[in-house]
């Protein structure tokens, strides 16, 4: 996802005035933030937190505090725990300025409140372009500064002595006669002080957290011994399970269902049409399966589309050599700087439909009941989440209860302008709470089947583009068309789309960090009756593809080495090429190779963080390339969670391996052909490379690492195979090419 | 009615015979440590031990462990489960966490199979569980590291 404005996506959704960059203030933390403009124009439930809410003894300085006064500090993540550690990383920064005991740092999500918990860089609510930390570091770092100096400023009257005096460290407040207080026993005396304003930050050279590696994962317990619960481990009295019958194609529709077999299935409780398809309500998960199996159903597949994935990048080709594309960079001089080019490149790439095949399949638990619809999802996206929740019920947001819980991988998935999994799940707990012995509690979970066969996939691209080389083998041209559905057309988001150019479909190509010549970079945007859906590092999924692989021909095509020639095109950009040298150096890049093996190197930067990563690679008998070593060096700003940052820069080197050796989804007349992990084949364990991360000891404000990873692997596969092979991969994934050593 | 020795209990289950394992460990025994994945064994989530050998429980029906004992990640009791589980939590091996009940039954039968496991060892007795957010880099180590607690 792409990286908004302040509160663009929020003037977007509907929002009339941009919400303010804000501290939080007490004031309008105990009203749940209803004073604000944005709360009304987004129709948001205008009611505190209930979990924030001050119970008791406790000490609620803000939002994102509780003190109890067993000394427990309980921080309030407002950001969604798929996997990427955002719940350690924000953490950290509220523990580092409180200077709280990690020991005794416990945490909650937080409900759906907009107007307390939205996101920065969106003005909503929701998690998504690598944004947790990077919009949450000033925030958090005034939330737990603010809180410290009222817990010194009640230790200071009560032990008489100028707040300079006191000292915290680890969750002890200690004053200059060996005073010494844990944060609980000064808890009700600090809930009594003003908040005050202003308050100074720590200097980073006192951190005791942030950068260093004190601060573990807060549910590796959890999630290491089966407790961790997920949106399939709810339990609820009179809970059911529901799994729907859906299109077998896209535009299918639904002509007759015959459901009598289904209802005969012991446990099967309910049959019911909702507008996903039919829905098989029972009492467990195996007997809403068989009961799925007994429909019979009769559907007309005369609207079914698209035709197929060959018939499409057809197309697409087409597109991308025809004019009237929309403009991302307009360049009069290109034409002419192609024609007067010593050498041109002119190449066309394709790219394939991708799923992001998370763990556990998409699901939710709805529940209609007092006037309410409650529900229970890994919802990543809560402001997007609770309105159409309140759509699909019948019923206005303030009567929507989301209770978000950790989800088992999105990778983009769970953050869509449709809410799809919500929605169902409401449509579903709609339907039956109409029927006697209805009114009860129900997830809809998806086979892995539905939710591999669902559509919102990373859309389908084609890019042609023409390099002109000088004499010397430096840049002389560049013209660039790309051709792939917009994500953002046709959601609460197309308002964000400028000039027909989504940023999404092009980011990576333009804008750049390298010193181009000048390009053309042109869009089409066709429509398909496939919904396009964002998948870790969006845009740059491919464009750093096409970039990384173009720049690395250049420079053979010049004769110079491919780190040199990109560092003479990134000379005003110093983070960029930091962390070309780093893993360069790192990587050994330029070494002498045995037989059979070659390096790679690419970088890219996205979402305001820089990677550049150096791989290994062999092939293997069957001609597919073996991916040995891969050397990533990451400039992110501050490091808050040093091994966090290596675990992403891990798994998004797993995550892009993985697509560009088999990923892939095809399409056969409106239907999907692959069902499962056996057709749409992941990274297992074997195919692992050895991962060596380099860390940039950066000042810089924090970015984020959950995507940045994934765009720079592909191409340096690529870029070692044409090396390797003297081949040049113009479409992906590779599973689709056989290699043999030049 | 299946009985089923389940983590040392023996349970009474009203459940068609045919009923997979794993929804019969999920729905009506209430253990929901075991993970529903793919439901064709593609993927490990679900992987238990039926009398100490790891088994896909999304594609065993349920009256196959009649007679036999099962383990589900809430049962893991053996010093090899310790150590598995506290090198999990010492390297922070998890990210989404959703796989990791199977990863870790995996790798537990396997220590307890072959207590100092090769890298190929640990290919053969993994590749059947997925991660997709590829955590392998850290399950390897986290079984060696366990190999080693248990060696010492």
């Amino acid at each position: 996802m792409r990286i908004f404005e302040d509160g663009q996506l929020g003037a977007a959704i509907g929002a009339t005035e941009a919400p303010q960059r804000e501290g939080l203030k007490r004031r309008d933390f105990l009203k749940g933030g209803a004073a604000t403009g944005f709360a009304l124009a987004l129709q948001l439930p205008l009611v505190a937190p209930a979990s924030a809410a001050p119970a008791g003894a406790e000490f609620v300085p803000n939002a994102f505090v509780h003190i109890a006064p067993d000394s427990t500090v309980t921080f309030v993540i407002k950001h969604h725990e798929m996997g990427q550690g955002a719940t350690t990383g924000l953490a950290t920064i509220l523990a580092e300025e409180l200077d709280a005991d990690w020991a005794n740092v416990k945490i909650e999500y937080a409900p759906a409140n907009t107007p307390v918990y939205k996101n920065l860089a969106f003005g909503a609510q929701g998690t998504g372009g690598s944004t947790s930390i990077a919009n949450s570091w000033p925030q958090l770092r005034e939330a737990g500064a603010t809180t410290r100096a009222m817990l010194v400023s009640a230790a200071a009257q009560k032990w008489k002595v100028a707040p300079e005096q006191i000292k915290v460290s680890s969750g002890v407040i200690s004053g200059p006669a060996g005073q010494s207080a844990k944060f609980g026993e000064l808890a009700a005396a600090a809930a009594k002080l003003p908040v005050p304003k202003n308050v100074p930050l720590k200097d980073p050279k006192n951190f005791v957290l942030v950068g260093k590696q004190q601060t573990r994962r807060l549910d590796s317990i959890a999630k290491s011994t089966g407790k961790a619960q997920y949106t399939i481990d709810v339990k609820l009295p009179g809970l059911l399970t529901a799994v729907i019958a859906r299109p077998p194609a896209f535009g299918a529709k639904l002509k007759s269902v015959d459901d009598s077999a289904a209802k005969a299935v012991k446990g099967v409780k309910f049959v019911v049409k909702v507008p996903e398809g039919v829905a098989v309500v029972a009492t467990g998960m195996w007997p809403a399966l068989q009961g799925r199996k007994a429909l019979k159903l009769d559907w007309d597949l005369s609207a079914a589309g698209p035709k197929s994935t060959e018939a499409m990048f057809a197309d697409y080709r087409k597109l991308a050599s025809a004019s009237g594309g929309a403009s991302a960079n307009r360049s009069e001089q290109t034409a002419a700087q192609l024609q007067g080019a010593a050498n041109t490149i002119e190449a066309v790439y394709e790219f394939p439909y991708l799923a992001h095949a998370a763990m556990e399949p998409m699901n939710c638990v709805a529940w209609l009941h007092d006037g309410i619809v409650e529900t229970w999802s890994g919802h990543q996206f809560p402001t997007f989440d609770q309105q159409f929740a309140a759509k699909a019920a019948g019923l206005p947001p303030e009567k929507v209860k989301l209770n978000t819980l950790v989800s088992g991988g999105s990778f983009g998935r769970r953050a869509n302008s449709w809410s799809d999994f919500t929605v169902e799940a409401v449509n579903v707990a709609k339907a039956i709470s109409k029927l006697p012995g209805g009114k009860v509690p129900v997830r809809v979970q998806q086979t892995r089947e539905d939710d591999m066969r669902g559509g919102l996939y990373r859309p389908q691209y084609v890019h042609a583009v023409k390099v002109g080389l000088a004499k010397d083998g430096k840049l002389a041209g560049w013209q660039h068309s790309i051709v792939g559905q917009s994500i953002m057309a046709g959601t609460p988001m197309a308002s964000l789309i400028k000039d027909g150019v989504d940023e999404t479909s092009v980011e990576g190509v333009w804008p750049t960090p390298y010193a181009l010549p000048s390009p053309s970079v042109e869009l089409h945007s066709p429509t398909q009756a496939v919904r396009p859906l964002w998948w870790r590092s969006v845009g740059h999924t491919h464009t750093a593809f096409v970039m990384e692989t173009l720049l690395d021909e250049a420079a053979t095509l010049a004769k110079q080495d491919a780190v040199a020639y990109r560092l003479a095109l990134l000379e005003k950009q110093p983070r960029m090429a930091g962390v070309l040298k780093l893993a360069a150096d790192k990587g050994g890049w330029g070494k002498k190779m045995p037989k059979g093996k070659a390096q790679g190197v690419a970088v890219h930067f996205s979402f305001n963080t820089y990677v550049a990563q150096v791989v290994e690679v062999s092939l293997k008998p069957d001609g597919q390339p073996r991916v040995e070593r891969v050397t990533v060096a990451v400039d992110c700003g501050v490091p808050v969670n040093p091994d966090q940052i290596k675990a992403q820069m891990e798994g998004c080197v797993g995550f892009g391996l993985a697509a560009a050796l088999y990923g892939e989804i095809e399409i056969e007349n409106g239907a999907v052909k692959q069902s499962n992990y056996h057709d749409y084949k992941v990274l297992r364990i074997q195919d692992m490379p050895v991962v060596d991360v380099h860390i940039v000891n950066s000042q810089e404000a924090p970015t984020g690492v959950g995507e940045p990873g994934v765009p720079p692997l592909a191409p340096a596969v690529a870029n070692a195979l044409a090396k390797l092979t003297g081949e040049r991969v113009r479409r992906l994934p590779f599973a689709r090419h056989t290699f043999k050593s030049a | 009615m299946l009985n089923i020795k389940i983590n040392g209990e023996v349970r009474e289950v009203d459940a068609d015979p045919y009923t997979p394992l794993l929804w019969v460990i999920r729905d009506e025994l209430g253990l929901t440590g075991t993970k529903y994945g793919c439901g064709v064994a593609q993927c490990g989530a679900c992987t238990v031990h039926v009398d100490g050998k790891p088994m896909r429980s999304c594609s065993a029906p349920a009256y196959m462990a009649g007679g036999r004992s099962v383990t589900t990640i809430e049962g893991l009791s053996s010093p090899a489960a310790k150590a598995v589980q506290k090198a999990w939590i010492d390297l922070d091996v998890v990210q989404c966490g959703y796989c990791q009940s199977g990863q870790i039954m995996s790798a537990v039968a396997l220590l307890e199979a072959k207590p100092k496991p090769t890298d190929e060892d640990i290919n053969h007795a993994l590749s059947g569980n997925i991660c997709r957010c590829a955590t392998y880099h850290r399950i390897r180590a986290a079984i060696h590291q366990a190999a080693a607690t248990l060696k010492a």
